[in-house]
């Protein structure tokens, strides 16, 4: 273990590395393995593969159509690769409905807000503990013993993170009444509320202003300092990604074209040519 | 040919007739949802409607004498004189282009931007409220339905399969007439749609509500159209049907079959409904023909619904719909 | 003043999550109870008990059971009529084959029948959704009237095709079949509605009911986060049919007392139980009351009016009947499409104010 003391990174193995923050990164926690996915004759992620290590935030960028949110939907479940597999924990994932990779402890958000509009705030964040709570059909129907139980601990649960993300005041407020930039914190807190090993978000800060993006770049490091959450995200703001993530994937045209540092990443020739546009001539 | 097949081939030749039916209350479906994306469940009601003023005109029926004798204690009945059918069917018409300002103006234009489910609701209740205004202004009693088409067994028909296969089919000229007429009127439709500035504008707004409202298309007039094609639509179908077998309330419940014929061909495909329709109609009739020995009869009550049922299992999008990507 | 949560403090979740956080509401539910339970057996006659509040109790029971399916599930269901038949049906056979089972077990397997059956049917919606399904449900409410219409074995060989219910007993007091009383009619279905109600309100409060309205709102993100919809849909549509079922049951052995499967669970059926849903709000249980409570005194009071007031002629009647449902269908998907139950609510927002509106 080298480097260390110049507040430079750790080489990256087995056993995890050192960020430059000082946080201790673990292993591997999930690995992406020549992941082909396809949509009839469109291929929107070529075999890419990469890890993500217990602890860290992992980003995702790439021009708009490079296949991020493809690869998102690949991890949490929703879409099945051609090709390529999963290995999560060490295994390999079977194929499995999107519900059953939920249960396996990772949540997600969504990149245009999937909330339950016909739902409060708080119900719907307490349906992000929903396999926490394993009272039966007729438990629940006569709401005696375990059933009515679970629900008053799982509440308390809820307005921990209630209070984590401050949205104590629109705890009843149906969802449909929310402004956009509280409706993103509303979507995290149920993800969070699932308590997950990984935590996917999909565009976190889009359409925010200034304020609202501090707020959650706030939340997003709290969240990983405070429960040691395994994050992946995508982003556009450059700036975001750079401060927030410890390593970062860079995609384009469904290919993988850099994957390390922010910092490698910036200085990847391929990356630059991505993003500035190359002179094909 | 054994006797067993050529029956089977009778019984799915009236089939076809009945299909035709389906088909063309299913393509008033189809005409309104892809202008509106509106599941027009009154559609059926909305032949019978028609039918039942087709005939009011013609018997020279005062409407709502039933109520007028209810509330003043009068004897009304009938003006005295009968509107030639020339007549009546533009009149007919005209009542049906005015029920669709009707329905644009008091249901349409206070729904916009509801979810899709709330509008098929409210064609629920149109249905209903149209089938007690029809009831209230025309009297509820089954009539005769007479335009002049020509009916009975179809001599030409008879000779030819009797000379073919040495058993005569019955079909009835009436329902020859039907599938023509309903030929007539898609190919129509078709013209209209491709070739005038409003089926242009109808096309436009079906494929994008937002676009076409951005480069100046009215979209109430686009409903108040077509909701009087379907309205003409239903019309047509009301006349066929009510030729056939009276007009009754019935005709309303059959128009219900139009649902799977639409599950079948697609919301959106104007061939998918006739297709479907003939697929039904034909459909039922084999197999009540074949099963009435062994589970019984009365199978064309629900074999349409069973069929789309088992259907949409292995095709949910329908025979010619696109199939569904989902995105989150 | 009188109407307000201000000073009500709630110390604990249980307490902030339960029906009536309110403590005005909470003695207006208690008063309520008392009088349906104590004072309503002393002042019911058979003219009350028949034309409105016996089927109101029914109907209640099954609005309650498709709005669990339609306004918490969101899987519409036009088969309502069809399932209501086979609690019917079932309650007959088991009344039939079994003549000292309680009739109470009677009703309450009726339903489990109607749960499977429903379950059944509702099998579909795994792979299809809205429109589609309402079709695929209008299959079940078609086959099974005729199925009942034409197997014999349902109605026990009986040469007319109808079944009629014979006497059974609670304690003693018949509840079905023609010696039973007002009183005891009324009071058993009230004992099936206020059971029901409080099972609905039990299943959505919870988890369960979760599930559902996240289903019902976004069934894609419902199954990422985790929502198995399978078992979402399924246990819809078996708590919904269970409902609806006991409800048939009570239908054709406490009210109708003999019953043609056609004629008594048409689709016509179908959709009054649709409109009561619709009129007294989607994903309300007080909706589902409301609802009831409308389409049953509604008609009542309008024959009442036309009929014995002004002197029309029954049919014509029934004919303004079916043309003012409609109407008011369309009326209140435009002013308030959350029903009676909104209108309710807004109600009591304002008075939380009043008399002071700032």
């Amino acid at each position: 273990m080298s480097g260390q003391g110049e507040g430079m990174r750790d080489t990256v193995t087995d056993e995890g590395y050192m960020t430059a923050d000082g946080r201790k990164i673990g292993g591997v926690a999930m690995e992406m393995r020549n992941i082909t996915l396809r949509f009839g004759g469109v291929v929107a992620i070529k075999d890419i593969s990469f890890d993500i290590r217990w602890g860290e935030i992992r980003a995702i960028i790439g021009p708009n159509g490079a296949g991020k949110s493809s690869m998102l939907n690949v991890i949490s479940g929703f879409y099945h690769p051609q090709e390529g597999e999963v290995i999560y924990k060490g295994y390999k994932r079977p194929a499995m409905r999107p519900y059953q990779v939920a249960q396996q402890g990772i949540a997600r958000t969504f990149q245009n807000i999937a909330l339950f509009e016909g739902m409060s705030v708080l119900d719907n964040i307490m349906t992000g503990r929903l396999h926490h709570m394993k009272a039966n059909m007729f438990q629940q129907a006569i709401w005696w013993g375990r059933a009515a139980r679970e629900e008053a601990e799982n509440r308390a649960q809820v307005e921990k993170i209630i209070d984590f993300l401050e949205i104590q005041h629109i705890r009843k407020t149906p969802v449909s009444r929310l402004p956009y930039g509280l409706k993103k914190r509303v979507e995290l807190a149920r993800a969070l509320a699932a308590e997950p090993a990984i935590l996917l978000l999909d565009e976190p800060m889009a359409g925010m202003n200034v304020e609202e993006k501090e707020d959650m770049c706030r939340f997003i490091l709290d969240v990983n300092d405070e429960f040691g959450t395994t994050t992946v995200l995508i982003e556009h703001d450059m700036g975001v990604v750079m401060d927030l993530s410890d390593r970062v994937v860079v995609m384009d045209y469904g290919k993988k074209i850099g994957d390390g540092t922010p910092d490698e990443v910036r200085n990847n020739q391929e990356v630059i040519n991505a993003y500035l546009g190359v002179a094909h001539d | 040919m054994p006797d067993t097949l050529l029956f089977a081939l009778e019984a799915s030749l009236n089939g076809l007739t009945a299909g035709v039916m389906y088909a063309l209350v299913a393509l008033g479906f189809v005409l309104i949802f892809k202008a509106s994306g509106i599941f027009n469940f009154a559609q059926g009601v909305l032949a019978l409607f028609a039918a039942l003023t087709l005939v009011g005109f013609q018997s020279g029926q005062i409407p709502f004498s039933h109520l007028i004798n209810a509330t003043l204690g009068t004897r009304l009945h009938h003006f005295g004189w009968n509107m030639p059918t020339v007549l009546a069917i533009p009149a007919t018409v005209l009542v049906m282009i005015g029920l669709a300002i009707l329905v644009e103006r008091f249901i349409l234009k206070h729904l916009i931007n509801q979810e899709p489910i709330i509008l098929f609701m409210a064609t629920i209740g149109l249905a209903y409220f149209l089938e007690g205004f029809g009831d209230i202004m025309w009297g509820a009693e089954v009539k005769a339905l007479d335009v002049g088409l020509p009916k009975g067994m179809s001599m030409a028909v008879d000779d030819a399969t009797f000379n073919w296969f040495g058993y005569g089919f019955y079909i009835d000229r009436l329902e020859i007439w039907a599938a023509g007429i309903a030929a007539v009127l898609v190919a129509v439709l078709t013209v209209f749609s491709q070739y005038t500035k409003q089926g242009r504008a109808l096309r436009a707004v079906a494929d994008d509500h937002q676009a076409a409202l951005s480069v100046g298309i009215s979209l109430r007039f686009i409903w108040v159209l077509t909701w009087s094609i379907a309205g003409i639509v239903a019309l047509v179908a009301g006349i066929m049907w009510g030729s056939k077998s009276g007009v009754q309330f019935s005709l309303s419940l059959i128009a219900l079959k139009a649902l799977p014929v639409l599950i079948l061909g697609g919301f959106t495909s104007i061939p998918g409904a006739i297709v479907g329709g003939l697929i039904i109609g034909v459909g039922e009739k084999l197999f009540d023909f074949f099963m009435n020995p062994i589970i019984g009869g009365a199978t064309e009550n629900w074999f349409a619904y069973m069929l789309a049922l088992v259907f949409l299992l292995f095709r949910p999008q329908g025979l010619f719909g696109e199939r569904i990507i989902e995105r989150v | 003043m009188l109407y307000r949560e201000a000073g009500d403090f709630k110390t604990s979740y249980v307490a902030d999550s339960q029906t009536f956080p309110i403590k005005f509401d909470r003695y207006g539910y208690y008063v309520l109870l008392g009088f349906a339970f104590l004072v309503m057996p002393l002042i019911i006659n058979d003219y009350w008990a028949n034309s409105i509040v016996v089927p109101f109790l029914i109907y209640a029971i099954a609005a309650l059971g498709l709005n669990i399916l339609i306004g918490y599930c969101g899987q519409l269901s036009l088969g309502t009529g069809g399932f209501m038949a086979v609690g019917a049906y079932a309650s007959y056979k088991m009344m039939t084959a079994f003549p000292e089972l309680n009739i109470i077990f009677v009703i309450i397997i009726a339903g489990m029948v109607t749960a499977c059956v429903g379950v059944l049917f509702g099998l579909p919606s795994l792979r299809i959704k809205g429109f589609y399904l309402a079709v695929a449900t209008l299959a079940a409410q078609f086959f099974l009237i005729w199925l009942f219409t034409r197997t014999a074995w349902f109605y026990n060989y009986s040469p007319t095709g109808m079944i009629s219910a014979p006497t059974r007993e609670v304690f003693g007091v018949p509840v079905t079949g023609p010696r039973a009383s007002a009183v005891s009619m009324y009071m058993i279905c009230l004992c099936f509605l206020v059971a029901s109600a409080w099972l609905a309100r039990n299943l959505t409060r919870g988890s369960m009911g979760r599930k559902w309205m996240a289903i019902r709102d976004m069934d894609i993100a419902a199954e990422i986060i985790g929502v198995n919809p399978l078992i979402a849909k399924l246990t819809a549509f078996a708590v919904s049919s269970f409902l609806v079922g006991i409800s048939g049951a009570l239908l054709f052995a406490v009210y109708l007392g003999a019953a043609e499967a056609g004629e008594a669970f048409g689709i016509d059926k179908s959709f009054l139980v649709l409109f009561m849903v619709i009129i007294g709000g989607l994903g309300s249980i007080f909706g589902a009351f409301a609802g009831a409570a409308f389409l049953i005194v509604g008609p009542v009071l309008l024959k009442l009016l036309l009929v014995n007031s002004l002197g029309w002629p029954t049919d014509l009647a029934a004919h303004l009947e079916i043309m003012i449902v409609g109407a008011l269908i369309i009326v209140f998907l435009i002013v308030e499409p959350h029903g009676i139950a909104a209108l309710w609510r807004t109600i009591k927002e304002k008075l939380r104010l009043w008399p002071f509106p700032y």
